[in-house]
């Protein structure tokens, strides 16, 4: 039996498809991200599950039971919302406090937990603050602290580090891995953030308008994605031409292709820009295939500059098709 | 505020002027002649004849004639603002979750009391309650027999509540649109029932609204005329019927004025006692 369960879930407004015939088996322990575009309707979902949300159609279960039109303080879920709402009024503490106090764990036991999630979040030294006197990553940290210190069974995060520095995002995915393998919460979090997703789930759902397009592995995503919406929405990509006439169109990822001195390749190209990533150098290319996308290593030698004539090289099994009828 | 005033506050300092003059002619002008009058000496055969004396003020604080109205007023306004938070803050609550066209519709139904003039309503509710009126004909057919409801406290207080509630309604309801509804939403999937996440969480939330909703009240309340004038009767005083007594009937003017300063006073403390707790508890948690 699986842990949580949408079966054919719908949420409409109208004539607005929020929500369309969404399914979706989660084990238990698992970490799910929801992954898509703008408008898609991951918070939809995410309110669904959550009971804020009541669905047009379909059914939720949790556990085996039917929560669909259970009431949201029957759920027992820790939520972390898009927009936080943190309680204004409550301080950093008492913010995280409140969800074991609504349990009646017992003042000492509270303390000592909510250090404990503050220490996660490394904000124990804001413990006395008001929200309104936090900043932004610091008040999205209140309220994964918040969601975390009940332990609840399922974690529904709504892009949970959004507003937080890359460093500091890292440590935070990190920790949600941590606990999800060490207590074994199983976790449902909605990025559009395409390396987030793949950093940290175990499996990733696409949704596209209100529709679920492909659920995978992250390899599996970014390798063998089912459309080409897909593959653009979670990395860069180059068309090449059909092996044969009227075969399949085929993709290969720019860090695929390999730079050569011209005429050494399979492909002559100019480079008519490059951008400095850190690791990686990014070179923009026109060739007779169209223009392509190539992704360097950055092994401390020069980078081409604009202008240089190479030749574009690939080895042929790493060139994918997109499954018939992809959008 | 800093000492070095931008241009933008400096000019915005300028466009309160005109308000200024008005707020100066208009209140101050006459406030100050009131206290002025109030230090006159009385003569009951000449009326006031100028000169200065605390005896009115002393007379009001020793006469228990005076405390007596005075401790009414101060009970009328106390339980008038009480029923209007306990009544109005419920109302604004569900208003704000009606759906949208009957929010509007009941709003409107909310604030009618302030369409139709005082005097108008005021008679409306002394016939209610008059001995043949129809809610003494009610307590008849239910066996409670007829009992006399006009120019008692409960009859003014009644008839306060009906004209308050707006003014409670409306700073409740504004402080309730400014909520976000998942705040609300977090504490419940933090397993609170409706009426803990009411308590806990939208109460302090809205807690200034109620505060300054009750200023307003209390102050409309223990300064109302027509209603006491009209309700309560020659016997029930409040302390504004008692200032037009003093002008109108008595012609003592300086008595009447005098009374006056002290409501006037009395009224500034409680705000302002207000207004600084509402400063100390909200203002760093709510801005
Ligand atoms: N209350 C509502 N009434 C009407 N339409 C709504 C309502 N709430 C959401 N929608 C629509 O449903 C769609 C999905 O919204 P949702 O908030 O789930 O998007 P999302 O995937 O979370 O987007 P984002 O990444 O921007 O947060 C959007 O097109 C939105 O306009
Ligand atoms: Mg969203």
């Amino acid at each position: 039996m699986p842990f949580l369960e949408l079966d054919a879930l719908s949420k409409h407004y109208g004539p607005v498809k929020a929500v369309d015939d969404v399914s979706l088996s989660v084990e238990q322990g698992e970490f799910i991200s929801l992954l898509g575009p703008s408008g898609c309707g991951k918070t939809t979902t995410l309110q669904m599950i959550a009971g804020f949300v009541d669905a047009t159609a379909g059914r939720i279960r949790l556990q085996g039971r039917d929560i669909t039109h259970a009431p949201a303080n029957s759920r027992g879920l820790g939520i972390v919302f898009q927009s936080y709402a943190l309680f204004p009024h409550m301080t950093v503490a008492d913010n995280v406090a409140f969800g074991l106090e609504m349990q009646k764990v017992e003042r000492a036991e509270r303390a000592r937990r909510v250090e404990q999630a503050l220490a996660l979040v490394h904000l124990d030294a804001h413990a006395g603050r008001y929200p309104r006197e936090l900043s932004g990553g610091q008040r999205q940290r209140v309220a994964l602290a918040r969601a975390i210190v009940i332990r609840p069974p399922l974690l529904l995060l709504d892009e949970p580090l959004s507003n937080l520095d890359a460093k500091l995002r890292e440590a935070m995915q990190f920790e949600l891995r941590t606990i999800q393998q060490q207590v074994g919460t199983t976790t449902i979090m909605v990025t559009h953030d395409q390396a987030e997703a793949f950093s940290v789930s175990d499996r990733v759902v696409v949704m596209q308008s209100g529709r679920i397009t492909q659920i995978d592995t992250p390899y599996e995503v970014y390798e063998h994605p089912a459309s080409e919406f897909i593959s653009r929405f979670v990395g860069k990509t180059n068309l090449l031409p059909p092996a044969t006439d009227g075969g399949p169109q085929r993709h290969v990822r720019p860090e695929k292709l390999m730079l050569k001195p011209a005429g050494q390749g399979r492909a002559d190209a100019t480079i008519v820009d490059r951008f400095f990533l850190g690791s990686q150098w990014l070179y923009h290319l026109e060739s007779p295939l169209g223009p392509m996308v190539v992704v360097q290593v950055n092994d401390g030698s020069p980078a081409h500059p604009p202008g240089t004539a190479v030749a574009l090289d690939w080895d042929d099994a790493i060139l994918r098709t997109l499954p018939e009828g992809g959008r | 505020m800093s000492d070095t005033a931008s241009p933008r506050t400096r000019s915005a300092a300028w466009l309160t002027l005109p308000s200024l003059l008005l707020f100066a002619v208009m209140l101050l002008t006459p406030l100050s002649l009131t206290l002025m009058l109030s230090f006159n000496e009385y003569d009951a055969a000449r009326g006031a004849t100028g000169g200065f004396t605390l005896s009115h003020y002393a007379a009001i604080v020793s006469d228990g004639y005076y405390l007596e109205i005075f401790l009414r007023t101060l009970r009328i306004g106390l339980i008038t603002t009480l029923l209007c938070v306990v009544i109005g803050v419920p109302e604004a609550y569900i208003l704000s979750r009606m759906a949208a066209p009957w929010r509007s519709v009941f709003l409107m139904i909310v604030l009618t009391p302030l369409l139709v003039s005082v005097v108008v309503r005021t008679f409306g509710w002394s016939m209610l309650l008059g001995i043949e009126g129809p809610v003494n004909m009610l307590f008849q057919a239910i066996g409670i027999g007829k009992t006399r409801m006009l120019y008692t406290e409960g009859a003014v207080i009644t008839a306060l509540v009906h004209v308050m509630l707006p003014f409670m309604v409306i700073p409740v309801w504004t402080a309730l649109q400014k909520l976000d509804p998942q705040v609300e939403q977090a504490a419940l999937s933090f397993g609170a029932s409706r009426l803990t996440a009411i308590v806990r969480v939208v109460l302090p939330q809205i807690m200034p609204g109620i505060l300054s909703g009750g200023l307003i009240v209390f102050g409309l309340a223990a300064s109302s005329f027509a209603i006491p004038g009209l309700l309560g009767g020659r016997r029930l005083k409040m302390v504004a019927t008692t200032v037009y007594d003093q002008y109108l009937h008595e012609l003592n003017w300086p008595m009447g004025a005098a009374i006056a300063v002290i409501l006037l006073i009395a009224n500034l403390i409680v705000m302002l006692t207000c207004h600084r707790v509402v400063e100390r508890q909200y203002r760093r948690r709510l801005g």
